[in-house]
């Protein structure tokens, strides 16, 4: 996939996800299917070795109870962040989209006369497509988490939100390096690895303006927590003079007591950690006489049609989240064609679930319908949220022609069709008269021979279904003739 | 939360038969295989003539208008206490864990309510219910078995396949890679992305293939369609049954036969 944030954003706000295209390509591309099976096979057992020895379906329990809780308090406790941050020295500012976010973020870097930028991994800001935003108005954004500064050099879109280069293998990566920064084609994690950390390193330096992500905010001390393995989050958020952290809006939990189940549940469904190698617990800017860490800190409060999804009972579970990725990587789907054919920020199920509520199921008309509903992404969700309930109920908004039900999800309707409907009317006569239905299924067997051979999609990849000689209605007709004469 | 405990009930005189409308109009012979062990077990098995489908294919398809029309057609068909078994994971799923929330808040609720709580898999009743005990008449043969997704991980009795082909000694059981995972039917999802349920059926019959079993086995009439048409289609000579034809033509005297 090349296609640049650019082209994605215009896609995303003008005309709807073309799915079925890049899903074919992506099935064809077996460089691709096996970068994709190979990681995501190692990430679910690294997973189940993980949870070994622990009561998992407890753990989750509490992981629910503690998001739906914080959930339903949301306002007081976005209200109660606020105020502590501000105690405690960060300049909080809200946002209602991705453009006012960015909008907040550019004019904090105009007042500090900033030129470069450099930033740790945050799926919010590339929701708002916030590079594009800065590079735009002219400064220097780069990327410091490995993965997103490949992604970054290939112009691409991350793939995964917690690995956003696993499409790519050592040997592409190398390849990549070495075209864009000149350093030896050599296929070794190890010194790849190395490379990019000494390219970055100088720029961590330079920086003016760090920017992160968070993954908890904690309302009643006002601490933003980031979990993150290279460091890169640790310089990112110390080194330059002032850190913006921005978070969606969903992911304020009341206490530090609520974070550590979290915690638990998040690094190991993520990567199979029983901790990430940087656990950053950032709380105010430096204080006089500290001799390191930012001298102003911001936090950004990121909507963007997060409130909305909030009005819903059933569908605000989606906000639940807490971004593992578990739902991806035992996604039979996600694990065959990967992230970019979704061409949206937020991949597999959740992104299935949650895309369609901020897009419009107009914008992403193949999403609720592109799932086997097997049950693996609800069954390894570490916070309970029933994907599978809830694709089911964007499939239901989709085709819904009542008018009279109000539905707070936009693109309501959009996938209804009349040939479908009278297709549904004719199926509901048949199954909800008895006689017809057994008329019409002996008939259907009787003349089984004149069964089509060609099923569309089906027959493409296996034979026709064939009918049996006789239904189990008349089997069972039968024998309840035989056995009581 | 976590699902609750599922309590079986003791065994009963009677039961009902909710046959599935895969069964049939393609699979009869697992329905009637279903009925013959039900009735070796000595239980009557009652089979409403009146019923058609369960509602899943409307339901899984957004259209819960039409689904629920056609799933109230059922829930008047099996009047008093006996149990409604059912021969598919998927079927069962349908009325024990979604008839509740499709009736929910209609004059019905209370009904479909009551009738989902006596619903079960007929694999799962055979085990746990009957507690059937079954004798190997067959010839050694290596046997692969595919568990629905709907039989894993809604109605939660993925045990059950393996504790009945366990109790049959000539038959040895082997596990496909990546067992666990969806064979990739999904009713309509087969159609609307046939590409990737097509890589997903293909990755499932090597797998089965991969164990060098004679044939495989399923549980749930969708899977077995799914993987027996790409086994065919690829022509891999790789045949496939329902896990309760297997069963009874397995477990049957020369006296019965």
């Amino acid at each position: 996939m090349t296609e640049t944030r650019h082209d994605i954003a215009h896609q995303g706000h003008n005309s709807a996800i073309n799915f079925q295209p890049q899903v074919k390509s992506a099935l064809a591309n077996r460089q691709l299917r096996g970068n994709f099976d190979k990681a995501m096979t190692g990430l679910m057992h690294k997973r189940s070795s993980a949870f070994a020895d622990w009561d998992l379906d407890a753990l989750r329990d509490l992981g629910q109870a503690i998001r739906q809780r914080a959930l339903r308090q949301l306002p007081d406790l976005l209200e109660q962040l606020e105020r502590q941050c501000q105690a405690n020295g960060i300049q909080v500012h809200w946002a209602r989209d991705g453009d006012e976010a960015c909008r907040v973020i550019t004019e904090i870097c105009q007042q500090r006369q900033a030129k470069t930028v450099i930033k740790g991994k945050s799926m919010v800001t590339e929701e708002m497509e916030l590079n594009a935003h800065l590079e735009q108005r002219g400064y220097s954004v780069l990327e410091s988490d490995l993965g997103e500064y490949i992604v970054q050099m290939a112009k691409e879109t991350p793939s995964h939100i917690i690995m956003p280069a696993i499409h790519k293998n050592t040997a592409e990566i190398a390849e990549l390096m070495h075209t864009m920064t000149g350093v030896e084609r050599r296929e070794d994690a190890h010194y790849l690895t190395d490379q990019a950390r000494q390219q970055l390193r100088e720029k961590f330096m330079q920086a003016d303006v760090g920017i992160s992500g968070v993954n908890f905010a904690v309302a009643d001390s006002g601490t933003l927590c980031l979990v993150e393995n290279e460091g890169n989050g640790r310089l990112t958020t110390t080194t330059p003079p002032c850190h913006i952290a921005v978070t969606g809006i969903e992911k304020v939990v009341p206490s530090l007591t609520d974070v550590a189940p979290l915690l638990s549940l998040l690094t190991r469904s993520a990567t199979g950690q029983s901790i990430t190698t940087y656990v950053n617990m950032i709380s105010r800017p430096r204080q006089p006489g500290e001799k390191d860490g930012p001298e102003a800190v911001h936090l950004v409060l990121v909507d963007n049609g997060r409130s909305d999804i909030y009005q819903d009972d059933e569908l605000a579970q989606t906000l639940q989240c807490i971004r593992c990725g578990a739902c991806m990587n035992h996604c039979p789907v996600y694990t065959r064609i990967g992230g970019h054919a979704y061409g949206t920020t937020y991949p597999g199920p959740i992104g299935q679930v949650l895309m369609p509520q901020l897009l419009g199921l107009e914008q992403t008309p193949d999403f609720a319908s592109a799932s086997s509903l097997c049950g693996s992404c609800g069954e390894v969700c570490p916070v309970r949220i029933p994907l599978p309930s809830l694709l089911l109920r964007l499939r239901r908004e989709a085709v819904d022609g009542d008018k009279t039900r109000p539905s707070t999800v936009p693109g309501h309707g959009s996938k209804r069709s009349g040939l479908e409907s009278l297709i549904w009317t004719f199926w509901r006569i048949v199954h909800r008269h008895p006689l017809l239905y057994r008329q019409s299924t002996r008939l259907a067997s009787q003349f089984r021979a004149l069964s089509p051979k060609r099923l569309g999609g089906w027959t493409r990849y296996r034979s026709a279904p064939k009918l049996a000689k006789t239904t189990l209605h008349s089997a069972m007709n039968a024998r309840s003739g035989r056995q009581k004469p | 939360m976590s699902q609750p405990v599922l309590l079986y009930p003791s065994k009963p005189e009677k039961v009902y038969l909710f046959g599935t409308c895969l069964v049939d109009l393609f699979y009869p012979e697992a329905g009637l295989a279903g009925v013959d062990l039900l009735e070796r077990e000595g239980i009557e098995v009652i089979y409403p003539q009146d019923q058609t489908c369960c509602g899943q294919p409307a339901y899984t398809s957004g259209r819960s208008d039409e689904a629920r029309a056609v799933a109230r057609a059922q829930l008047d068909l099996f009047p008093g206490d006996w149990p409604v078994v059912v021969p598919s994971g998927s079927c069962a799923g349908m009325m024990r864990h979604h008839y509740p929330k499709l009736f929910d808040g209609t004059d019905d609720a209370d009904k479909a309510r009551k009738l989902a709580a006596r619903v079960w898999d007929l694999a799962d009743f055979l085990v746990n219910v009957c507690q059937i005990k079954l004798t190997d008449t067959g010839e050694p043969v290596t046997i692969a078995l595919h568990t629905s997704c709907s039989s894993r991980r809604e109605m939660g009795v993925a045990d059950s396949g393996p504790a009945l082909l366990q109790q049959l000694n000539n038959v040895t059981l082997v596990e496909p890679a990546k067992v666990t995972e969806c064979c990739g039917f999904g009713g309509s999802f087969a159609v609307r992305h046939a590409d990737i349920s097509g890589a997903m059926a293909n990755d499932k019959v090597a797998a089965l293939k991969q164990t060098g079993c004679d044939r495989f086995l399923s549980t749930d009439c969708g899977c077995l369609m799914n993987l027996t048409g790409v086994a065919e289609k690829q022509k891999t000579g790789l045949a496939g049954e329902h896990l309760l034809s297997f069963l009874w033509h397995r477990t049957q005297s020369n006296r019965e036969a």
